[in-house]
């Protein structure tokens, strides 16, 4: 069973202090800039440096450890050879400012990953620049502003989302100046087409959708929802969070969705890396395309090259190019993939989310609010739990790594009580799928009192979250 | 098998479900919208991968195949080997956003740690965890000032990259806020004091300075222009690039509120421009105003310390609409290679390293100038880039100094329609003496034809 190790590791200003001295600074530095004193940060031999992280290392728990299953977050494996070829010099120690005659391999990268992603989610045109989903929404938003008001209409300041939403669509509408209206599902856990039509009006700019659902429901009557967003003059916008149910098997572009954004830190595979780096492609219909981010990437005769001279691009939303080394690991990626590959991923995804949740319905310890077929993910309830013992997601949870597992999400989304929200990926075994299952069931039979006070097993017991809020301590001299 | 284990049992996992087919896992797609295959290649063997990209990477030249002296904020590094030995430790890299604090200590204490040290760099009580990029920063930054200040004007500098520009024109829309450029002084290459005086007014909810500027030039009227920012009733928030930080003064020294910056340039490689760090640091008193992520210490149910997420109910996953940021994947390991990096290095050592990237930047300065046709652009000092201006056409010289494999100066005429054959060169510690001579000689040949 996974044990994390246990150290009372210091802080590294601990570890060595830090003495205060006077700094030698150039002369010919203008005088009100000149450091009076050295920085503030202990000088630490590099063997103790690496005994230190090795240490802190051993007290984390990463998808190599064991099953991840985190719902919307697809922690899925990151396969060795991408991380060796993102580390060559030949990209890693390339300029991007470097003349393109000379960076053509990169180019051809991000060249044929567009035409790939295109493919894969039926759109016309990608942007490789956001670097994380959430940005790739807020691009969407400033993409569908421009959109409008480049037809004369400066009318449109709503959009529109489902209460099943992940939390950084609402913010990435708010952040982006526009007003927020959700919607309630229907009691199937599906957009109300009812109440989407008598919301939608002259004032919406975009319908905001992740399908499959955060509920891990396939929005099957998303081609009458799509004919309603049209017919009100408003885009739809996909929230590509769950993309990895449905490679080769629907594509959002064939849905009617106008703009797209992926996940790559998800769906394609590349670490997450403790909260990133990431990479979140924006992919549009041609009737957006001329508002992209520059440069767009082109080919001619000669080759590969920038074109920075898009009249009616929005500009820019972060430097350079987006987050290249990741773009790369997710092209070395989907070369090994192929379409047959990317199909079977999202089936054994699917199926393996199928077969927990039947494996643990079929106990009656947890409850599945919404209609049966899910797909890569589903979302249990504890109420159950809690009516009959008091005992809380938030316990299960903590419970679950004192048996050796990461626990999913919890409490998301908000329609769900005392939720679980699993998504277990296809690169789990069977026999990590029933592990989990049964440490899910022990849980549920065991005494409260042993739920409530988990974890026991972890380098730290249940640890205070609220006390870190109350009383922020967010650096070593403010301890 | 392609990372895929129940690929071979699946059928054996449909029959112990009482199914027959795996398309019935899918029969709620409609059929109007099922897709038979996609259209691309078959998948390759590892091995034909890895030679494939090899093939593909030989398209590229690296700085190591010719010397980089472009300027525009990227430079090559040397990172230490333990920074790579840390980051490859797939407990870390494999690890998601440590929402479940008791199983992520290690990478909550490093971040602690990194939050700890951009603080102590950057003279602010408080860090986040990192946001996308030093460009984005700076947008956030301007959001910051406008939801602390309730106000609508944002000034910067014209002196900055184009690209925090173009970017903060995107941020700036969805608050409204009215951004307003303020020239730099044609002979040293500054912010000029006269311009922010006439431009500064009540409505002013933060005043942006690069330190140093895009030009490459120190900032050094930066009490006069705290005072500006303080007798106004706005926020002074300054970009900086960190390795200067070794020899200059933090920030907060000056009269800084917020600190923000690129630190792709510690411990991490240039990667054409991403991965990158973005740097963001206040005082203590906009705490609840900060975007990001934030790492607390706190303590466990037994009184013993630990370490977890703070202040999440700023973020969107708590919040949504009322968010102070968007921002849910931000760039982690970047910052852990940060932590990495700065412990390894040590105030010594980032003193060291500071002072020569300032002393390659006045040799790569005075080897240029000694060409003829070629002088510096403005008299202010500059650090590790130098705006040099060219007697004869830019893109001439850069063209053959790519023919004797040297990637020169960026031109930057596109952005500064008046500085017309002007060159920004750079220089970092990995450029050895022969690389400048290489240059030197080349702009000699280069110019002479």
């Amino acid at each position: 069973m996974y044990r994390s190790a246990a150290y009372d590791e210091p802080l590294l200003n601990e570890l060595m202090k830090s003495k205060k001295e006077k700094s030698k600074t150039p002369k010919l530095l203008p005088d009100p800039l000149k450091r009076k004193e050295k920085v503030n940060i202990p000088n630490i031999d590099e063997t103790q440096v690496v005994r230190h992280f090795h240490h802190l290392s051993q007290m984390n728990y990463g998808i190599d450890s064991g099953i991840y299953p985190l719902g919307s977050c697809t922690m899925k494996y990151n396969p060795k050879i991408c991380e060796e070829i993102a580390s060559w010099d030949g990209f890693a120690s390339t300029h991007p400012l470097q003349n393109e005659s000379t960076a053509q391999g990169n180019l051809q990268i991000m060249f044929e990953l567009e035409r790939m992603f295109c493919e894969i989610t039926g759109m016309d045109y990608f942007t490789l620049q956001p670097a994380a989903g959430a940005h790739g929404e807020f691009l969407g938003m400033l993409l569908a502003r421009a959109f409008h008001e480049s037809n004369g209409d400066f009318e449109r300041n709503e959009v529109i989302l489902p209460d099943t939403s992940h939390g950084t669509n609402p913010a990435s509408v708010t952040m982006a100046g526009y007003k927020l209206v959700e919607i309630p599902s229907t009691t199937n856990g599906t957009v109300d087409l009812d109440i989407l039509e008598k919301t939608l009006s002259e004032k919406t700019a975009c319908f905001m959708l992740t399908n499959p659902n955060t509920l891990g429901i396939f929005e099957n009557k998303i081609l009458e929802i799509s004919r309603l967003v049209h017919d009100a003059g408003a885009l739809l916008y996909y929230d590509g969070a769950n993309m990895n149910a449905i490679m080769g098997k629907a594509r959002p572009g064939d849905m009617g969705f106008d703009i797209v954004h992926l996940n790559l830190h998800k769906t394609f595979s590349t670490p997450h890396g403790g909260g990133g780096p990431g990479s979140g492609p924006v992919g549009v219909k041609t009737k957006l395309e001329k508002f992209l981010p520059v440069p767009r990437l082109c080919k001619n005769k000669k080759g590969f090259f920038f074109d920075y001279d898009a009249t009616e691009s929005i500009g820019k939303i972060k430097g350079f190019y987006g987050n290249f080394s990741v773009l790369l690991k997710a092209y070395v990626y989907l070369l090994m993939m192929g379409r047959d590959g990317l199909k079977e991923t999202s089936e054994i995804a699917v199926l393996n989310s199928n077969y927990m949740k039947k494996k643990i319905l079929d106990s009656g310890k947890y409850g599945l609010p919404y209609k049966a077929l899910r797909k890569h993910e589903f979302v249990l309830s504890c109420e159950q739990l809690k009516q009959e013992k008091n005992v809380r997601a938030m316990d299960v949870a903590k419970r679950l790594l004192d048996h050796g597992f990461h626990p999913p999400t919890i409490y998301f989304p908000l329609i769900v009580k005392e939720a679980l929200m699993i998504e277990p990926t296809e690169s789990e075994s069977k026999l990590d799928l029933d592990r989990y299952v049964d440490a899910l069931i022990k849980i549920a039979n065991e005494e409260p009192e042993v739920v409530k006070n988990a974890p026991n097993n972890t380098p730290v017991k249940r640890v205070d979250e609220v006390g870190a809020t109350k009383n922020p301590v967010l650096t070593w001299n403010m301890i | 098998m392609k990372f895929i284990p129940n690929s071979s049992i699946k059928d054996s996992m449909l029959k112990e479900m009482g199914l027959n087919n795996i398309k019935e896992l899918f029969s709620d797609i409609p059929k109007k919208i099922s897709v038979k295959e996609l259209n691309l290649p078959k998948g390759l063997s590892q091995q034909e991968t890895n030679q494939k990209l090899r093939k593909i990477a030989c398209k590229n030249k690296t700085f190591y195949d010719m010397p980089c002296f472009t300027g525009g904020g990227i430079k090559p590094r040397y990172v230490p080997s333990v920074v790579r030995s840390v980051t490859s430790r797939s407990e870390f890299y494999t690890a998601y956003t440590p929402y479940q604090s008791e199983a992520s200590q290690g990478f909550l204490q490093s971040m602690f740690e990194y939050q700890s040290m951009i603080s102590e760099l950057t003279g602010m009580d408080i860090a986040n965890c990192s946001l996308y990029d030093g460009v984005t920063a700076l947008s956030e930054a301007a959001l910051m000032c406008t939801r602390v200040k309730r106000k609508k004007t944002f000034l910067i500098p014209q002196n900055i990259s184009w690209e925090k520009k173009s970017v903060l024109k995107n941020y700036a829309k969805g608050p409204e806020i009215k951004v307003k450029e303020i020239l730099y002084d044609k002979k040293t290459g500054k912010i000029d004091l006269k311009e922010l005086r006439e431009h500064i007014d009540e409505d002013v909810s933060g005043i942006y300075l690069e330190n140093p500027n895009f030009f490459g030039i120190f900032e050094d009227d930066v009490h006069e222009i705290s005072k500006i920012a303080e007798d106004a009733g706005s926020l002074f928030v300054v970009g900086v690039d960190p390795i200067s930080l070794g020899i200059t003064k933090s920030p907060g020294d000056y009269g800084a509120d917020i600190v923000i910056g690129e630190g792709r340039s510690f411990g991490n490689p240039m990667d054409f421009g991403g991965s990158s760090l973005g740097i963001f640091a206040c005082k203590k008193e906009f705490l609840r105003q900060i975007p990001g992520r934030v790492v607390g210490l706190t303590e466990d149910s037994e009184g013993k310390r630990a370490f977890c997420m703070a202040l999440q109910t700023r973020e969107q996953h708590i919040r949504r609409g009322r968010a102070t940021s968007n921002i849910c994947t931000n760039e982690g390991l970047c910052a852990l290679a940060a932590t990495t990096y700065l412990s390894w290095l040590g105030s010594d050592g980032l003193e060291e390293l500071s002072r020569i990237n300032f002393e390659n930047g006045q040799k790569l300065a005075e080897d240029i100038e000694s060409v003829d046709g070629f002088e510096k652009a403005f008299t202010g000092i500059h650090f590790n880039e130098c705006l040099i201006k060219s007697s004869k056409d830019a893109n001439q010289i850069n063209k053959g100094l790519l023919k004797k494999d040297i990637q020169g100066g960026l031109i930057v005429d596109r952005w500064y329609p008046e500085l017309k054959n002007y060159m920004l060169f750079g220089i970092s510690e990995m450029h050895s003496d022969e690389d400048r001579e290489k240059l030197v000689s080349a702009l000699e040949e280069v110019s002479n034809v």
